[in-house]
């Protein structure tokens, strides 16, 4: 292999003048985690509500739960930033679009939303599935004890809910870290941009995703441990992963 | 508020968004899907393997791969591909790629760690019987994985295998990033050309959208046809 090997690239300052290459990965690399950890927020907050709407016994509850879903599960991902960031400014309103188009920091408020309402739909699936493993006598006795429907949710069905499906969660929390990398697209210079820009002014190629992929594999162990010591705290005694 | 639009800009592009565009998204994820599937169900079997050290290095390569984000697995083999190619034939120069060859590497290897774990559960779920029975006829390790037990598990994991083609079929639109005219890139073509971001987008989008609802719902169907009474 005739390519030119420069491990030292990385202590070179870089072409913006601000630091050296490092330092351009290393705040792609915060942007990643700061629109992830946004992104996971609103992905878990709309997909609780998404994945309770697919339980309730209302028609029109479910109905809305199962659109939602297919509405956000048969599109790529990268059509859906598409349309948040160049579609929907267009058909707002003059006044509105011109205010979203004049956003500063677009790109990552749009990842942000667009990864966050993309993943819910898998969240909530994936909360649907872990209330209708719950036993029925739980949802019954809640019933029996005078619970209203949201006191039934909020104090029996989503506690343990969220407790069984936690590692599903922690892969879904890993597959919004890994798809804020489409936010490329749209002009965030996130970890995957700021490889790819210091591949474009450097030419070192591999050093620079080499670089990428180790920051990307300390952010998989740095969260599948800490998902695994949260599970084992906030595991139910009496099941397989409780004490 | 769609008064100044101008949809007529879809159907003088039609032939460009599907003979050119789909052609290739639709080919790219047939033969990705295959190549993954065969790679895929190879890795399997190495990690379900006796040897300790083939189901290490498996698994490391599961994990590997599915812990980087598709884009850069993009960009790596894009820029990888011609280096490898330049060691394997020997030449003196990184070999030129084309750019499906190169999607197709990237997208083969990618899944094939995402089929790997699906076959794996679909091995899994064969009883332990069907392999002993298979050796009690004196069928080798090969021909009892042949005739036995990879039917059985590819055909209990079928829709499981469709699913995760739908996910490739969407996936192939992030080759975007290399600037390929897959279906995406076409309908973004005529988009920037003509500028008719909008226009062009929400059509790009509904062609997914329909296609991969169609998918779904015919996996479905399917689903409950092959399902096994036991």
């Amino acid at each position: 292999m005739n390519y030119h090997w420069n491990w030292h690239i990385f202590f070179e300052p870089n072409p913006t003048g601000a630091g050296t290459y490092l330092d351009m990965l290393l705040s792609g690399l915060a942007l990643t985690i700061k629109t992830a950890l946004l992104a996971w927020i609103i992905a878990l907050i709309v997909g609780s509500v998404i994945g309770v709407l697919r339980t309730l016994p209302s028609k029109i509850a479910s109905w809305i739960g199962f659109a939602y879903v297919e509405f956000f599960r048969n599109m790529p991902l990268l059509v859906q930033l598409f349309l948040w960031f160049f579609v929907l400014p267009e058909l707002l309103p003059r006044a509105a679009g011109l205010w979203l188009k004049q956003l500063p920091n677009a790109p990552f408020w749009t990842t942000a939303i667009g990864v966050g309402l993309f993943m819910a739909a898998r969240v909530a699936v994936q909360l649907a599935a872990g209330i209708a493993s719950l036993p029925r006598g739980q949802k019954m006795a809640a019933t029996a004890l005078g619970l209203t429907t949201l006191q039934t949710y909020r104090y029996v069905l989503l506690p343990m809910a969220f407790r069984i499906i936690m590692p599903p969660l922690t892969s879904e929390f890993l597959n919004t870290i890994k798809n804020t990398a489409v936010a490329i697209t749209i002009g965030l210079i996130e970890l995957t941009g700021e490889a790819r820009a210091m591949q474009e002014f450097s030419f070192q190629v591999f050093e620079a995703f080499t670089a990428a992929t180790v920051m990307y594999l300390l952010i998989n162990i740095v969260v599948v441990i800490g998902m695994r010591f949260l599970e084992r705290s906030v595991a139910i005694p009496g099941y397989i992963t409780g004490k | 508020m769609f008064s100044n639009l101008d949809f007529d800009v879809i159907r003088r592009s039609l032939g460009f968004l599907f003979l050119d565009g789909m052609t290739f998204t639709l080919t790219l994820t047939g033969l990705a899907a295959l190549g993954g599937l065969i790679f895929g169900t190879m890795i399997a079997l190495m990690r379900l393997s006796s040897y300790r050290l083939l189901g290490r290095i498996a698994g490391l390569y599961v994990d590997f791969m599915r812990s980087l984000p598709l884009v850069l697995v993009i960009f790596w083999f894009y820029f990888l591909v011609p280096y490898i190619g330049q060691w394997l034939t020997g030449s003196s120069r990184p070999i030129r790629v084309g750019a499906f060859a190169s999607s197709l590497i990237t997208f083969i290897m990618f899944e094939a760690a995402y089929f790997s774990e699906i076959m794996r559960a679909g091995i899994q779920s064969i009883s332990k019987g069907q392999p002993a029975a298979a050796s009690a006829l004196g069928l080798t390790y090969a021909q009892s994985m042949r005739y036995v037990v990879l039917p059985q598990a590819f055909r209990n994991m079928l829709p499981v295998l469709l699913t995760q083609t739908i996910v490739l079929f969407q996936d192939t639109s992030l080759v975007y990033v290399l600037s390929i005219p897959d279906f995406l890139g076409a309908a973004s073509t005529v988009a920037q050309r003509d500028g008719r971001l909008v226009e062009m987008y929400l059509f790009a989008a509904l062609v997914y959208f329909t296609i991969s609802c169609f998918a779904s719902f015919g996996v479905r169907r399917l689903q409950a046809r092959i399902a096994i009474v036991r």
